[in-house]
C-alpha cells in the first residue's frame, strides 16, 4: 500500500510537470466544458418563463444552481481513457506499459488527479462568475458538504471505474469510437447533465433509475443542492457503492478478458 | 542465479486473420462468410539461453522475430509449446518477472515529451521500487556510460534520435534488469551513435551479468554484440549457434582487394571479379585457393596493396537464408 502510494506520488508528479506545459490547451478545454450547462441553462431557464415561473418544481434560478453545480462534478468525475485507449493500442504504448509492475490503471488515475489539480481553480471560478450572472442560489450547510464531498468522491471512483471499461472495448473493435459515442449520448440523457431528472419524462427517468449515470452526475448535484433529506442521501451513498461494486467486479473480468484476447491476437 | 535464462520447447505462435479481394461485392461477402486464414509466425521453436548470453535473432521481415520476443517478454501468449525466462512463465506477467526485464523497441518511447528524462527517472524508480541510493547509483553509472551528462536535464522534445535513445536506455535499465530485450535498438541512429550503444550494452552485459537478446536488422549490431545467433525462417529455427562458425561454413569464399603500380591489369583469371577501380579491383576468391592467388598476384605484378577478408556477415546471412543452412 505505501508503494502504491509512492507510485501514485511519482506519476502525480509526473503528470502535473507534463499537464503544465499544456496550460492553455487544458483552459480551453475547460472553457468549451462551460458552454453545455450555459445553453441548458439559458434553454431551462427560458421554458420557466414561458411556463409561469417553473417547471416541476424548477424555477429559473433552481436551474441555474443545478447546471452549475452539476458542471463542477461533471468536471470532478471527466474521464478520457476511452478517447486514447485505441491508439494506445495502435501505437504499442500499451505493450510497453503492460511490462510495467504496476498496472495502467494507476497511471491513468494519476494523469486525470493532477490534470484536476490544475483546472480545478478555474472551474470553480466560472462557477462563481456563472452563479452570480444567473442569479443562483446556494443553501449550504457543513452537512450537506460533507455529503457531497462523499457522494462526489463515489461518483468519481465509478465513472472512472466504468469509462475504464468501456474504453477496454478497443481490445475488441477498432471502431471503439462508435461505441464511445453511444456510451456519452446515453450519459447525457440519463445522467442528468441535460436536464434535472426531476423534469424529465416518466418514461426516461426510470430507466436512469435502472443505470448508473445519475449516480455520477446528479445524485452529488442533488445532494449539494438539498433536493432530498439526509436518509435519502444516505440511500443514494448506498446506491453508489453497490454500483461500485458490481462495476469494479465487471471491470475485473473485462480487463482479464481484454488482456486475453490482447495477448491471443498480439498487436 | 540459475544458469539458463530462458527455456523453450516447441514453441509456436499462430495468427488468424480474414482476407478478401477488393471491392464492394467481395465486402460484403466477406461481411456474411468472411474467409480465415491461418499463418504460423513461430513454429516448434525450442532453445536455451543461459544467463549472461547476448543472443542474436536474425531473420528477413516477417520471419517471426517480433512475434518470439514478444512471447519471451509476456505480451503474446503461445499457441502451443511451453516458455520459461528466468523461472517464470513470462505470460502470466508476474511482477516478480516484470521487476527483472526489460523491453526496448527502437522507436517506441516512454518517456514523457515534455519533461527532461530526470523527471521520468523517478516516476520509474517508484514503479520498479528500486531504494533510492541503490536507483542514484545506478543512473550515476549509465549516465557515465552513456555520457549522459546534461542530457537528461533536457526535455525529451529537444533531443537528437541518438540522445533519445539512450535516455530510453537510461530508463529501461534502472531497475538493473537480468534479461534485457532489445528490438532494433538503434534503428534510425547514425553510425557513431549506434557504435556508442553497442560498447554500452557489452558494458552493461559484462557489468550485471545481464542476458540479452537483440533483434537488428544492422549487421554491425550483431557482430559485435553477440556469438550466438538465432535464425529464423518463415517463423522456424535455420540455425542456432556460434555466429563464427556460421561464418566458416558458409564463408566459402574470402575476399581479395589488390592494387598495383599504374593502370590495373585484366585481373579475372586470379578469381571473380567484384568490383573494379582504376588500379586494382575487388575479387571473390575461393577460401581454399587464397594462399595461391595472393603468392601469384604479388609476383606476377607490381602490388601497391593487398588485403584479405572475410565474406561480410549480410552475405553469410544472405547465403544462409538461400541456401536453408541448418544448425
Amino acid at each position: 500500500m505505501i508503494a502504491l502510494a509512492g507510485v501514485y506520488l511519482a506519476q502525480l508528479r509526473v503528470h502535473l510537470a507534463s499537464q503544465l506545459q499544456y496550460r492553455a490547451a487544458l483552459l480551453l478545454y475547460q472553457l468549451s466544458a462551460v458552454v453545455e450547462p450555459v445553453v441548458s441553462l439559458a434553454v431551462w431557464s427560458a421554458v420557466a418563463s414561458a411556463r409561469g415561473g417553473e417547471v416541476r418544481g424548477y424555477a429559473a434560478r433552481d436551474f441555474a444552481a443545478y447546471f452549475v453545480v452539476v458542471m463542477v462534478v461533471n468536471h470532478l468525475t471527466r474521464t478520457w481513457t476511452m478517447n486514447e485507449f485505441d491508439s494506445r493500442i495502435a501505437e504499442g504504448t500499451l505493450s510497453l506499459s503492460l511490462l510495467l509492475p504496476a498496472h495502467p490503471i494507476h497511471n491513468d488515475v494519476s494523469d486525470n488527479l493532477a490534470s484536476k489539480l490544475i483546472t480545478a481553480p478555474v472551474v470553480w471560478a466560472l462557477a462563481g462568475v456563472l452563479s452570480v450572472g444567473f442569479g443562483a442560489v446556494f443553501d449550504l450547510s457543513a452537512r450537506r458538504v460533507a455529503l457531497f464531498a462523499l457522494a462526489a468522491l463515489l461518483a468519481f471512483v465509478l465513472r472512472f471505474a466504468l469509462e475504464w471499461m468501456v474504453a477496454l472495448l478497443a481490445f475488441w473493435t477498432t471502431r471503439s469510437s462508435a461505441f464511445n459515442g453511444l456510451y456519452l449520448t446515453a450519459l447525457l440523457f440519463l445522467s442528468g447533465q441535460f436536464a434535472p431528472l426531476g423534469v424529465v419524462p416518466v418514461p426516461l427517468r426510470e430507466v436512469a433509475d435502472l443505470l448508473p449515470f445519475r449516480w455520477m452526475i446528479s445524485f452529488p448535484a442533488d445532494v449539494l443542492l438539498g433536493r432530498g433529506g439526509v436518509s435519502w442521501a444516505l440511500r443514494g451513498l448506498g446506491a453508489q457503492c453497490l454500483w461500485l461494486a458490481v462495476v469494479v467486479m465487471l471491470l475485473a473480468v473485462v480487463w482479464r478478458l481484454g488482456l486475453r484476447r490482447y495477448t491471443a491476437v498480439g498487436s | 542465479m540459475d544458469a539458463t535464462a530462458i527455456t523453450t520447447r516447441g514453441l509456436s505462435r499462430s495468427f488468424r486473420f480474414t482476407v478478401r479481394e477488393p471491392g464492394l461485392g467481395a465486402a460484403l461477402r466477406s461481411l456474411l462468410r468472411p474467409t480465415t486464414h491461418e499463418v504460423r509466425a513461430v513454429e516448434a521453436v525450442s532453445f536455451e539461453i543461459g544467463a549472461g548470453e547476448i543472443m542474436g535473432l536474425l531473420g528477413q521481415n516477417g520471419a517471426g522475430k517480433t512475434t518470439l520476443v514478444k512471447m519471451l517478454a509476456g505480451l503474446l501468449h503461445p499457441s502451443s509449446g511451453e516458455v520459461r525466462a528466468l523461472g517464470h512463465v513470462p505470460w502470466r506477467r508476474e511482477k516478480g518477472f516484470l521487476r527483472r526485464i526489460a523491453l526496448v523497441m527502437g522507436q517506441r518511447y516512454r518517456l514523457d515529451w515534455h519533461l527532461p528524462a530526470a523527471e521520468s527517472f523517478e516516476m520509474y524508480r517508484a514503479i520498479y521500487r528500486v531504494p533510492r541510493q541503490e536507483c542514484r547509483r545506478t543512473l550515476s553509472d549509465l549516465c557515465d556510460l552513456l555520457d549522459l551528462g546534461e542530457v537528461v536535464l533536457k526535455p525529451v522534445r529537444m533531443l537528437s534520435l541518438g540522445e533519445r535513445m539512450k535516455c530510453e536506455l537510461a530508463t529501461a535499465l534502472l531497475h538493473t534488469p537480468d534479461l534485457l530485450f532489445l528490438d532494433e535498438p538503434t534503428i534510425g541512429l547514425d553510425v557513431e551513435m549506434q557504435a556508442r550503444i553497442r560498447g554500452f550494452l557489452l558494458e552493461y552485459n559484462r557489468r550485471r551479468g545481464a542476458t540479452v537478446i537483440l533483434t537488428s536488422h544492422y549487421m554491425a549490431d550483431v557482430e559485435a554484440l553477440c556469438e550466438r545467433v538465432l535464425l529464423l525462417d518463415r517463423g522456424r529455427v535455420l540455425y542456432d549457434g556460434d555466429l563464427g562458425a556460421l561464418s566458416r561454413r558458409l564463408g566459402t569464399h574470402k575476399t581479395v582487394r589488390v592494387e598495383v603500380a599504374g593502370p590495373a591489369p585484366e585481373l579475372g583469371r586470379y578469381g571473380e571479379v567484384v568490383e573494379r577501380t582504376a588500379t586494382g579491383a575487388r575479387l571473390r576468391v575461393p577460401r581454399e585457393s587464397v594462399p595461391e592467388v595472393t603468392a601469384r598476384l604479388l609476383s606476377e605484378h607490381i602490388v601497391s596493396d593487398l588485403t584479405v577478408e572475410d565474406v561480410p556477415l549480410e552475405e553469410v546471412v544472405r547465403l544462409a537464408f538461400a541456401s536453408g543452412v541448418s544448425a
